[in-house]
Parts: structure tokens; sequence; C-alpha cells
């Protein structure tokens, strides 16, 4: 990881005050807290309708909160990674053409970009023809043709099998260590995506808990979520936590129940 | 002076119909809203009556209504409704009530058959400067949303993260489908309009590397389409409209089958 200043470090880029969202009468979101900082890997873990991709739309600025506020660092600049592309057939799309949307770069950046990914050979191909894994690299090069601060991905792996997912996130964090950049995710696939971050927040509707992986993977909120159907999460880290958690929360966790 | 002739004049209104209805057929095409368009059009003979009973120019009560429409259908098409069978619901009620609202209207001739199927032969000049000025502003339109308008369609969120607001790009397509729809009535009427979309990018697609290359491509086929249908209607004295629309259908199967050969080509 690149050497940061505490003061760079100390300046959030995009945080979120007990942010509530309600979207046609249900309760998504209910006071939400959390910050990104310059240069950490946060995943944003939770079981299906736990508000994940809602509370990524929101910090994008694509949902606006019913109550609280988002506050992203002016002129921060974002590099996003949406869950899927679904091309139409009917589009035909070069995959440098692809990366000139919408705005246009030179190809030696384009071509660059998609090297540093690993898929410099796909870039006269149809994106409609790409795999799902050539995929998720073009978008992932697409991504960070701005130098972003912070790279945003929902559900990036979705489609792909365990190693590709594996490879796909020791990119990332390649990727954190040469641009420096953060990185958000939100994931469910829990144990490959737990071990390379720095802080996971399990949320179900609130911020259920938060912490380091080893932390979240013993908290007894994260275990009622996820039972203990996720037993590759928690062998990853069990070895080491024989001591026991006193957790300190300092907000209800109705969840649990 | 060319204008003075009519078949000049329907030569160019064919070719400003073309061009304008190639790039945004593309972004039908793209987005699958083939039926989109049909339920635009096909309302737009609603606002023909509505027009003529108000003894207001025909171009401006069809894009009235088209507008309506378009806008209607774009709302809807947000919320959590079966959209295939509301729109085939929306487009025949509007083409049924269009018709019957036509002949409530007597004293007026109309004949209906010009709105359904066009009357290219007789476009005025007046008719002419209004698809001309119709088709740039579409065509002028189109170009400077270019880039935003293929993120949007690519992918919302992927626009949302590139400050484009895709709700804005989807009222500019909308925008542009109504006044194609209002233009094109006296060139190829109402139930063929969706043809003029369609067909042209379908058998550009076929030979295109690029969305910009389709979308020229989809304009040069638009054309020759116009003009050889108002050829081969002429020698053959076939209904115009009809005619344009047939010689783009033998395209797009010309294309199509040379797309089959080359593909089985490659394969072996």
């Amino acid at each position: 990881m690149p050497e940061l200043s505490d003061r760079a470090r100390d300046m959030s880029l995009i945080e979120a005050r007990d942010v509530t969202v309600r979207l046609g009468g249900a309760t998504i979101l209910s006071h939400v807290s959390l910050t990104i900082r310059p240069g950490e890997i946060v995943t944003i873990v939770g079981p299906n309708g736990s508000g994940k991709s809602t509370l990524l739309k929101t910090l994008l600025g694509a949902v606006t909160p019913t109550q609280g506020q988002v506050i992203a660092r002016p002129g921060l600049r974002v590099g996003y990674v949406p869950q899927k592309l679904h091309i139409d057939p009917t589009l035909p799309l070069p995959v440098l053409r692809f990366l000139s949307l919408p705005k246009a770069v030179p190809k030696t950046l384009a071509r660059k970009s998609l090297e540093r990914t690993g898929v410099a050979a796909l870039a006269d191909r149809q994106v409609a023809d790409l795999s799902g894994g050539q995929m998720q690299r073009v978008l992932l090069a697409r991504a960070i043709l701005n130098d972003p601060e912070v790279l945003v991905l929902d559900e990036a792996t979705q489609g792909l099998d365990q190693s590709g997912s594996a490879a796909f996130y020791r990119l990332i964090e390649d990727l954190r260590g040469d641009l420096g950049c953060a990185v958000l995710m939100v994931s469910h696939e829990l144990h490959v995506v737990m071990a390379a971050s720095d802080r996971v927040i399990c949320l179900n509707g609130h911020v259920c808990c938060e912490g380091a992986p080893e932390h979240v993977a013993s908290a007894p909120e994260y275990r009622a979520l996820f039972g203990t159907g996720t037993q590759g999460a928690l062998a990853l880290y069990r070895h080491e936590h024989n001591h026991s958690h006193d957790h300190a929360h300092d907000h209800p966790h109705e969840a649990a129940e | 002076m060319i204008l003075d002739s009519f078949i000049w004049r329907a030569a160019l209104a064919g070719v400003g119909v073309a061009l304008a209805a190639a790039p945004l057929g593309c972004f039908v095409v793209w987005r699958r809203l083939a039926y989109f368009g049909d339920a635009t059009a096909h309302a737009a003979i609603l606002g023909v009556a509505l027009a003529l009973s108000a003894g207001l120019p025909v171009f401006l009560g069809a894009l009235v209504i088209a507008l309506a429409m378009a806008s209607l259908v774009a709302s809807l098409s947000g919320r959590n409704v079966a959209m295939d069978t509301l729109l085939g619901v929306l487009a025949h009620s509007a083409l049924a009530i269009g018709i019957v609202a036509v002949s409530f209207l007597d004293g007026v001739r109309i004949d209906l058959m010009a709105f359904l199927f066009g009357d290219i032969l007789a476009v005025s000049r007046m008719d002419l400067a209004v698809i001309w000025g119709g088709a740039m502003a579409v065509v002028g339109l189109l170009g400077w949303r270019w880039s935003a308008l293929l993120t949007a369609t690519l992918n919302e969120d992927l626009a949302r993260a590139s400050g484009i607001d895709p709700q804005r790009e989807k009222l500019i397509l909308t925008l542009t489908l109504a006044v194609v729809v209002a233009v094109s009535i006296k060139v190829v009427g109402v139930l063929l309009i969706g043809a003029m979309l369609i067909v042209p990018p379908a058998a550009a697609r076929v030979f295109a590397k690029t969305p910009e290359q389709m979308a020229v491509l989809a304009g040069g086929i638009g054309v020759t389409s116009a003009l050889g249908g108002l050829a081969a209607s002429w020698h053959l004295d076939t209904p115009t409209g009809p005619t344009i629309v047939s010689v783009a259908a033998a395209i797009f199967l010309a294309c199509t089958i040379f797309g089959l050969i080359r593909r089985t080509r490659q394969q072996a």
C-alpha cells in the first residue's frame, strides 16, 4: 500500500451520516453511517434484500436519502464496476470503443489500462462476445481509466467460478497498491472477499457490525445473519479466535434477533 | 427549380425521413423499443383526427399526441408492470380509437389510407420544410447526446457513475421519437413508421463494427430504400409507402443471407 500521511488518511472520500432510505413505503436502510478513507478496502456484506445495492447507489448519489446525508469529497474521481453488463447483441461495440464511453480517451491510455487488468489481447474484440471473466476485467480497465480515488464494485464476481473470483480479487488488491485508491465493494462471497478487505461492514437494513474481517467473522450479529452455512468464512478466521470479544457497539442490534 | 416537381419533393421527403429514422432506429433496436415505436406511431392517427377537427396542421396534432403517448409509455416503463402486454394494449387501442375519431370527421373529405400508409407523392413545399426541419433537429439532438445516450443504453448505473442522468437521455429518445413519427406520417404513414425505424438498422447490423458505423450504414440503407421504393412504385404503379418498406425488407433479407453465408464460411 502506498504511503499516505495521517492527514490524508483522516480525510474521508465518501461519508454517509445517519442515512435512512425509504423506497415505496418500505424502509430499505435505517440510520447507516460509514466512512470510506483513502487507500482502504471496505467490503459490505449482507444477505439478499439487506440493502447492499441501495447503500451503494446512495453513496454514488443515484439514490437520495430520505434522512441523513451523503458527503462526497468535491471532485472525487470514482471508478465504477457494475454488477454485470448486459449488452444487446444488436449493438456492435469493440472493447476499445467501449473504454471511450462516455468520454473519449487516447487509445494508448485505453490499451495500457487493458494491459493492467490482463486483457490487452481483447482490445479489438466485440464486447458482446466476451465471457463473464473477460467482461469483468474490461469493466475494471474502464473503471481505472480516470485514475480513480475510489473504486466501487457491485457484486463484481457474480457468475465467476471460485478460482476466477479469487484471481479477480487479487487483481483488485494489486490495483489498490498501484493506484493508491480506496476500494468499496459489495459482495456475497464472504470468505474470498473478507480475506482481501481492510474493513468489513455487515449490513442488514442497518449496520449490524463493522470492523476488521476477523472481528466481523466472529461477531454474533454476523453469525446470526449467515449462520453456520458459511463454513469457509468462519474456518478462515476461527483458528485465531480463542479469545473473547466484548462488542462495544454503540447502536442497537435489532437484526440479530 | 427542382422543388416544382412532385417526384423530386417526394424523393427529398423520403431521404429526410430515412436520415432521421436511422440513428433513432439504432437506439430503438439496441434498447428493444420496437413496440414502443409502434405505440407512439399508432397514437399519432388520433392526433391527425384531432388536428383536422380543430383546423390545425396535421403535423402539429400528430406531434402532440405522439409526444403524449411516448411520455406515457416511457413513464410506465420505469414501473413494475408487464410492459409487453401494456404496450400491445396501448398501441392497438390508440390506432383503433384514432381511426374511429377520423370517421367522425364528416364535412372534411379525408383519405384515411393516406395517413395509414403515407402519401409521399402529395408532399408540398411546406411539408418538405417541416420534414427536413424535424429531421435535422433529430439528427442534431442525437449527435449532440450520442456518447451519453450510448452509455445510458449500455447500463444505467454505469451512466449515473459517469455523471449522466439516464432519465434525461430517455426523455431525449422519447422526444425525438415523437418528432420522427410526426414528420414520417406523410411519407410512410403511421402503420409503417415502425418499419423505417427497425428495418434499416437491422440490415446494417450485419456489416457494422461500431455503433457509429451502424447508424451511418442504416442511413444509407434507409435512403436507398426510399429512393428505390419511389422508383419502383413509379414503374409498377404501387402504393409508395409500402413499396419503400418492401425495398427495405428486401435489403434486410439480402444482408441477413450474406451474414449467414459469411458466418458459415468462417466456421468452415
